[in-house]
């Protein structure tokens, strides 16, 4: 019997309500409970901040195109690479586009225990997992992209829900996925012919069907399914001036929808990496913030989650399976560009880009991802993200707290942009007082993202029989403390329990964990007409046969942990 | 009886068919037919079957004669010149699974070896070129059911992909496909009249070593600038007129080979073909593909670059990930007498790599894992046969477009042989416990310098 107790910090834990009294929390065998033995091991927290693990809603750490960036960039390797922290860790190196070891060091380092890879082209499943199981401590899922699959297209031209339900279901489980993620929705299937779908009522060629008919259908089909998750929807047009109408338009699709789950969420779409969907202004001369129009909207609408994609000013490789923005910001960047477009499935592209505080639209896009998170009024509603990479590293987390939560820091930063004036101008971030608090904080990177990934029973919270998840942070929440503070003791945890395993002590990996790879095992009904399509579509379209293409193995996900799902019905 | 396994996967090529059927004698020890396959495919599983194959490790003697020696022998033989060595070359890992490539990396991570595979002498040009000016690229389902033009260039599928034209690339119907090879067209770029360039629908002859200049006369025309009346020993009115055909593709697709990778200019040639596809990209949809030599060199380089974050030619011998070709590539370590033992996995240096080089493996201590008897493993001082991965044991394989597949187990291995993941999980960890006392690596230069 494995115990511990971490006595005496200031705990953090919107789940049990908890504001930073100073308490005790207790783990017993991998789960937090309500009290342990004398003989648990005691580890002192006075004077420093407890809160869960934290949990990581969207982020581009494994498959195809991530590898593609790295192989592609070894200018990337400059900075950043390490020898081993101990003998038994591995080699890490990469900065934007780090390797599998250090993505779990890195992450487990700044207390985050569970991470969402947030774009699988299920062809490539087996890529993506092979990576999973690559990256040490941290539990991870990925999301299936489903926007421009043509099962999806065809059955939802139609109107068919029931078959798109059953065909999520079952690439759920040949990709062994998580949830239903959707980019560009029929705009990356144009791509295919070079073309693009910019609004939610652009057709999408050949298919029939629109953008909002696409977005609307899967949203039915993921709550007919009763998914842990939502729709997690990257919209149209992601990167343009004047977008905002665009998102304003996707979000308002999700109106009229009621959830259906037994997980305890509560929003029906998940918008993701924001910031690149507030855009106002014609042209990149009048480009400015409309980050008060969108969270009106999102303020307003309790069925609607998401997540910031903050911009760091880093150079760093942007990456989406939205293959014609790519395109375009080769473009407009005219750095090396990558491309993949998948048969009957996605695309994806990449293109390095630095973010400079130089410019002035890098500038505004870094006030934008703020404005985002400041302006939220529900902070169980707004995560912190950085779209890693492609707004930043998710390295950069610490620096971005320390602009959230302190706003001596994020006016310095403004203050002494080259541009600072148009940028002030152009945004609003220099007339928001709002400091996140720490328990905003464990709300917006704990709590909230754990609740809308539909995992409030396991991650993010420190209520007893939750998974021990837990990190302590060399910090005085009753002050005083710098920005720098932030910074420095969120990026390196004095403390990390994994699921009641100690990983990582003075911001050192100790211990490479117990990894789990979590999936949704949703049953339906059988269902005759999906299964005669998919083999069809196998023997005709698809280059590899389809008893080739389900994820199975032990070498792909060693400890896999499956959430089920049973949307079978009587008949 | 027999019992015939079906969606078997062809380990040979990077075409890395799926589809093939193998008739297996009903205790699940012979293979006795093998069907969908090409000829040099079902030539591998056959040549699995061969009465005379080694199976166990044997060591070279002084006198040039080999003596049979355990499995244990091998591994500990293995082990201790790896845990001696200061920097020992591990080259190969195109003809195995990634699976065991990652034990292998993790053996060279212990030891501070160099990992490199056969890109070294194959596509490392292309690989290169990606990373001047990216790739913008498409699985082989894409060009089946969208592409209306193929261009093979530098590459002569017919013989050395045969299947690919059939699969992929020129015959199949797709989805807006339907016409099957009646609604593509076919240009072929080679020096030699090759069997592909004979089915061509435009086939552009051009002067050995040209390649270069050749594809930056298309990227002019394609810009409707002048040209010279020839280039590359082609006719101005030709290239005009391929030229054309690309832009008024639907979808085109650029395959590419070694003749142009390896020929005057390398990642250069390359470098200005992904410029042309990109050049493509303002006018219609285009996209470029290596064709890949071996089965799995692609998921080598995948499993390398999400380790260490490089697709070959990896130096680990500092304690961190380098990588630097010309330098830590095989060859040039080699030439520079850098390495000071070399263990070969999943390819044949001893045939590919220049005789100097091939020179310098015989005079090093040297450990070849390999199912066959090659020119490697006659020049090594150890040689470890092993089980035949994707036909006696499985394990995954990434196609010449990245798709992953797992390949499949049809027989048994010849009874008390080992597969090479296990022969390398063994090694690694008794090097393991060799190293057990040394230290860990000191700072990085990078962490030295404020990195
Ligand atoms: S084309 Fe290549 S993979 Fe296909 S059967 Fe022939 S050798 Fe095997
Ligand atoms: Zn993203």
């Amino acid at each position: 019997m494995a115990e511990y107790l971490i006595k005496n910090g200031f705990v953090f834990d919107p789940v049990t309500g908890v504001k930073g009294d100073k308490k005790d929390v207790a783990i017993r065998d991998g789960k937090i409970v309500d009290s342990v033995s004398s003989s648990a091991k005691v580890y002192d927290a006075a004077g420093k901040t407890v809160m869960a693990g934290a949990v990581e809603v969207h982020a581009h750490v494994a498959g195809p195109k991530v590898n593609e960036g790295r192989n592609y960039r070894p200018e990337d390797k400059l900075f950043g690479t390490r020898v081993r922290d101990s003998k038994d860790t591995r080699m890490t190196g990469g900065f934007s586009i780090p390797t599998t070891f250090k993505t779990g060091y890195s992450y487990a380092k700044m207390g985050y225990t569970v991470v969402m890879e947030a774009a699988m082209p299920p062809l490539y499943a087996r890529h993506v997992h092979e990576e999973m199981r690559d990256t040490p401590i941290i539990d991870q899922g990925a999301f299936p992209v489903f926007g421009n699959n043509w099962f999806v297209l065809e059955y939802l031209k139609n109107n068919e829900v029931e078959n798109t339900a059953a065909y999520i279901a079952w690439l759920l489980r040949a990709s062994k996925g998580y949830a239903v993620k959707v980019v560009n929705p029929g705009g990356t299937e144009a791509w295919a012919w070079g073309l693009n779908c910019l609004s939610v009522n652009d057709p999408v060629p050949y298919f029939d069907i629109t953008p909002a008919q696409i977005v609307k259908g899967l949203i039915e089909a993921n709550e007919y399914l009763g998914l842990p998750h939502s729709i997690h929807i990257h919209a149209n047009n992601l990167g343009n001036p004047g977008n905002f109408q665009t998102t304003l338009d996707t979000f308002k699709l999700a109106e009229g929808y009621k959830t259906n789950n037994k997980f305890g969420r509560e929003q029906t779409m998940h918008h993701t990496h924001v910031q690149f969907h507030s855009y106002g202004g014609d042209n990149w001369g009048n480009f400015e913030s409309k980050a008060d129009a969108i969270m009106d909207y999102v303020n307003a609408n309790p069925n609607l989650t998401i997540d910031t994609g903050n911009v760091t000013l880093d150079e760093t490789t942007t990456m989406t399976a939205d293959g014609p923005f790519e395109h375009h910001l080769t473009e407009l960047n005219h750095l090396k560009w990558a491309n993949v477009d998948v048969e009957l499935e996605t695309a994806a592209g990449i293109v390095p880009y630095v973010y400079s505080p130089d410019i002035k639209v890098c500038a505004i896009q870094w006030a934008i991802g703020l404005e985002l998170a400041l302006l939220a009024k529900d902070p169980m509603r707004c995560f912190i993200t950085t779209d890693h990479p492609n707004a930043g590293p998710f390295t950069r987390y610490p620096r971005i707290m320390k602009w959230l939560m302190s706003k001596e820091s994020r006016d310095e930063r403004l203050n002494t942009f080259k541009h600072a004036d148009k940028v002030i101008s152009s945004t609003l971030l220099a007339g928001l007082d709002r400091e996140i608090t720490f328990y905003e904080l464990a709300q917006m990177t704990r709590a909230g993202p754990a609740k809308a990934l539909g995992l409030a029973g396991t991650y993010g919270g420190l209520a007893p029989g939750m998974d021990a998840d837990v990190v302590v942070y060399d910090i005085n929440p009753e002050g005083p403390f710098t920005g720098e503070d932030i910074e420095r003791a969120f990026t390196d945890a004095s403390l990390v329990f994994k699921t009641g395993t100690l990983v990582v002590e003075n911001g050192r990996v100790i211990n490479n964990g117990n990894k789990r790879t979590l999936w949704v095992d949703a049953k339906v009904n059988e269902n005759a007409q999906v299964m005669r399509d998919v083999e069809e579509k196998f023997l005709k379209y698809y280059s590899v046969s389809l008893k080739n293409y389900e994820v199975q193995g032990h070498h792909y996900i060693p400890n896999p942990y499956a959430i089920e799902v049973d949307a079978t019905s009587e008949v | 009886m027999a019992k015939t396994v079906t969606d078997v996967i062809c380990p040979f090529c990077g075409t890395l068919c799926d589809d093939l059927e193998v008739q297996v004698s009903d205790d699940g020890t012979k293979i006795l037919e093998v069907y969908n396959a090409c000829a040099i495919g079902a030539e591998k599983f056959l040549h699995s079957q061969a009465k005379d194959r080694i199976t166990r490790p044997r060591m070279q003697q002084e006198d040039g004669s080999y003596k049979e020696v355990s499995y244990d022998e091998a591994v500990e033989y293995t082990a201790q010149m790896l845990a001696k060595a200061k920097k020992p070359l591990m080259y190969g890992w195109s003809s195995t699974s990634c699976e065991a490539q990652s034990v292998g990396h993790e053996i060279a991570e212990a030891v501070g070896g160099v990992v490199d595979n056969t890109a070294t002498v194959c596509h490392g040009s292309s690989l290169i070129a990606i990373q001047d000016v990216g790739i913008p690229s498409c699985t082989l389902g894409e060009v089946k059911n969208r592409a209306d033009l193929v261009v093979f260039w530098g590459c002569n599928p017919s013989h050395a992909h045969p299947r690919h034209l059939s699969r992929y690339s020129i015959f199949p119907r797709g989805f807006f496909t339907g016409k099957g090879h009646k609604g593509r067209k076919m240009i072929v770029v080679d020096p030699r009249n090759t069997d592909t360039m004979k089915m061509a629908d435009v086939g552009l002859q051009l002067e050995q070593g040209r390649d270069y200049e050749l594809l930056s006369a298309l990227r002019v025309a394609f810009r409707g600038e002048d040209l010279p009346d020839v280039v590359a020993g082609i006719p101005k009115e030709r290239i005009y007129e391929a030229a054309e055909m690309m832009k008024n593709a639907r979808f085109g697709v650029i395959f590419f080979g070694m003749g142009v990778t390896q020929s005057l200019g390398k990642n250069h040639n390359i470098d200005i073909a992904i410029m042309v596809t990109k050049d493509l990209n303002e006018f219609t949809k285009f996209s470029i593909i290596a064709m890949r030599g071996h089965y799995n060199v692609t998921g080598s380089g995948a499993v390398l670059g999400w380790q260490f974050g490089f697709p070959f030619a990896t130096d680990l011998s500092r304690g961190f990930a380098r990588y630097n070709p010309g330098e830590t590539t095989s060859n040039d370590l080699l030439r520079r007498d850098e390495c000071d033992a070399v263990f070969v996995l999943g390819s044949d240096p001893g045939a590919h790599f220049p005789i100097s080089s091939v020179r310098k493996i015989a005079h090093l201590p040297s450990v070849a894992v390999d199912p066959h008897i090659t020119p490697t493993t006659e020049i090594s001082k150890l040689h470890v046969p092993v089980a035949f991965v994707g036909i006696e044991v499985g394990g995954c394989c990434y196609r010449m477009d990245n798709v992953p597949i797992e390949s499949r187990k049809v027989v048994e291995p010849p009874e008390g042989m080992m597969t090479d993941t296990d022969f390398l999980a063994r090694v690694r960890d008794r090097v393991v416990e060799l190293k057990a006392q040394a230290p860990v690596g000191t700072q990085s230069t990078a962490e030295a310098q404020g990195a």
